[in-house]
């Protein structure tokens, strides 16, 4: 397929400077809208016209976006605050650790500069026979180029595979789900609060969107409770180049601990499925255990256990296995015994 | 606006990938356009069913209160193939309004349960049942000529009863049959694209224009079930019907009824008609 790259196609440019004005020119555009937030995603489609929206609505100018600010209960990260700001925030660092080292993660510092974190939470998926253009089910079609017998799949999916193998890309959303962050949403019937593991959508519920967002639909911001403020975190991030690159596969937990017993915990982990996922049965499981190697190891069994590798990413499972296990037990008991 | 949805394939080929969604909505306002005209017909227009009068057809012979109509077994089929088309349709085409659920899963169980059922039925019709008695015969023509002619105002020989099966009532079965074998038929091979628990996935099993065509076929007959199941229900819940209906729940009908429209020398009820005929010296 012929890609023209750099010649974007055209489209109406709005820079509205408040949010009920990006609301307002949402709905009324429909499905011809596409959200600029820090561009990173939206300008590949647009440059290999792939996407040729008629409006682009660029939220930058809009400064009840940004920032973050301490509220009641935690704290209120305005969707269009970047990476950059979220990694350094004090507030955030001290409090909230897995999402700071989680965003600064995320990328190179370029990117973080003008990456946001609404952005990274809501990309779509980067499967290259996707993104290509071809018409594969996420885009309508009726196939999926990658689970193919040949299909080139080493960074796909290995878990929730319905039809579609394409994974969430994001390294922001298992630290949110960790936190256990809700999301601010404007619909066209109002403010909703989401719960992060539920914003995202696999490919069994909508297998062309990533997450909740409708056309006329904005994400505004990301409030973080202080249930888990000041937990024991963890956040391992995967990939191919250390400098800059997606995640193979990334863990997220954050944990309460009396002494060596496991009180609480949420983990979850991206890029294994088309949606994070946060791993409640591993949850339940460890949970008042001793947090050991032994116990990391059950864990890190059980977080894999369905996992159905493609032909070139069988290596994601031990990867999964491992690293849920240096989540629990810390990287120092993580070797393996056998 | 087609009625196919194309695509691009990765080799540059102009490929139609499934039915444009637009024509859910064209079938199901056509059945329900149906559904009216018909309606309004029969209570304005329609005239009283006229039969010929067979005078060896002595009604008086000991016809039991019930006669038989459907087995247990055929009954059986019949609600489970009508239960598989409804999870069938309403997993196709909900998500496709706006109603997302994970559907492939409960679409395949249901489309595999649909195709043992017609298998079952093909066997079972074929060496248990009388099986030409669904197929349409000279007399169901000739006798619909002569309703054509009458309803037009014309002077003609009034029809025989009908055998077990009036005449729309075959040719219904014979489009659902054609409908039917097409999307089950397309249904199978589109199995190999999902993850099922019968066979390994197999893409490239046709060329992506086959496969295009797969999906149109699938979808068309697909659709076509939604006006076909609005005209099935609405006939079996009319008034004049409800007794054939109930047949298919109790498996009988009424004496009654039976000599009101059907022929018994046409459709030979096991016992009764044997000595009937025997007596008439068929």
């Amino acid at each position: 397929m012929a890609v023209i790259r750099d010649v974007m196609p055209t489209f109406q440019l709005y820079q509205p400077s408040s949010v009920s004005d990006a609301q307002k020119l949402l709905q009324q555009s429909g499905e011809d809208a596409l959200v600029l937030a820090g561009g990173l995603d939206s300008m590949d489609w647009l440059k290999d016209r792939i996407k040729k929206p008629k409006v682009l609505v660029d939220l930058s100018g809009i400064d009840e976006l940004k920032g973050i600010r301490e509220i009641a209960g935690g704290v209120e990260i305005g969707a269009m605050t970047t990476l950059t700001q979220v990694a350094q925030n004090p507030v955030i660092r001290q409090k909230y650790g897995v999402l700071a080292e989680a965003a600064e993660l995320v990328a190179s510092p370029q990117i973080r500069n003008q990456g946001t974190i609404g952005g990274n939470l809501s990309q779509d998926t980067r499967c290259w026979y996707y993104r290509a253009g071809w018409p594969c089910y996420r885009a309508g079609g009726n196939i999926c180029y990658a689970d193919t017998p040949v299909g080139r799949n080493r960074e796909h999916a290995i878990l929730e595979a319905e039809r579609c193998v394409a994974v969430n890309p994001s390294d922001t959303a298992p630290a949110c789900i960790a936190l256990d962050a809700k999301f601010v949403v404007l619909t066209s019937k109002g403010q909703q609060e989401i719960d992060a593991e539920h914003y995202f959508v696999g490919p069994d519920l909508d297998i062309t969107r990533m997450n909740i967002l409708r056309s006329g639909y904005l994400l505004t911001a990301v409030r973080v409770p202080s249930t888990w403020a000041g937990a024991d975190f963890y956040f391992e991030k995967i990939r191919d180049r250390n400098v800059w690159d997606f995640p193979l596969l990334n863990v997220a937990s954050a944990m309460r601990n009396s002494g060596d017993t496991i009180q609480d915990i949420r983990i979850a982990v991206n890029a294994v499925a088309a949606r994070p996922l946060r791993l409640k049965v591993v949850e339940d499981s460890v949970r008042g255990k001793q947090r050991n190697a032994a116990t990391g190891e059950a864990a890190g069994k059980l977080a894999v256990q369905g996992a159905v590798p493609l032909q070139f990413n069988a290596y994601k499972i031990p990867l999964m296995r491992n690293l849920v296990k240096r989540a629990i037990s810390g990287v120092q008991e993580a070797a393996w015994a056998s | 606006m087609g009625i196919l949805e194309w695509a691009t394939s990765p080799l540059g080929q102009r490929v139609p990938i499934h039915i444009a969604w637009v024509l859910i909505w064209v079938a199901l306002i056509g059945g329900l356009l149906f559904l009216i005209v018909h309606a309004i017909y029969v209570r304005y227009f329609a005239k009283e069913k006229e039969f010929a009068t067979d005078p060896s057809s002595a009604e008086s012979l000991d016809f039991p209160a019930r006669i038989p109509r459907h087995s247990l077994t055929a009954r059986l089929f019949h609600w489970i193939m009508a239960a598989a088309m409804f999870v069938l349709l309403f997993t196709a085409f909900l998500p496709k309004v706006g109603i997302q659920f994970n559907w492939v899963t409960y679409h395949w169980i249901a489309g595999t349960a649909l195709t043992i059922s017609i298998l079952f039925h093909i066997v079972h019709a074929s060496f248990y049942l009388d099986f030409w008695s669904i197929w349409p015969d000279r007399s169901d023509l000739e006798d619909a000529w002569k309703r054509f002619q009458r309803f037009m105002g014309k002077s003609t020989a009034l029809p025989r009863k009908f055998a077990k099966y009036p005449l729309e009532n075959k040719l219904y079965h014979g489009v659902v049959m054609l409908t039917g074998l097409a999307v089950i038929a397309t249904g199978v091979f589109m199995m190999f694209r999902v993850r099922t628990i019968f066979f390994p996935r197999n893409p490239y099993l046709f060329t992506d224009m086959t496969w295009g065509m797969v999906y149109v076929l699938h979808g068309l007959a697909g659709v076509g079930f939604i006006t076909l199941t609005i005209v099935h229900v609405y006939f079996a819940i009319r008034p004049e019907k409800l007794p054939i209906t109930a047949s298919m729940i109790i498996g009988s009908m009424s004496r009654e009824f039976y000599l009101k429209e059907h022929d018994p020398k046409r459709w030979i009820v096991n016992g009764v008609s044997d000595r009937r005929s025997m007596a008439d010296g068929d």
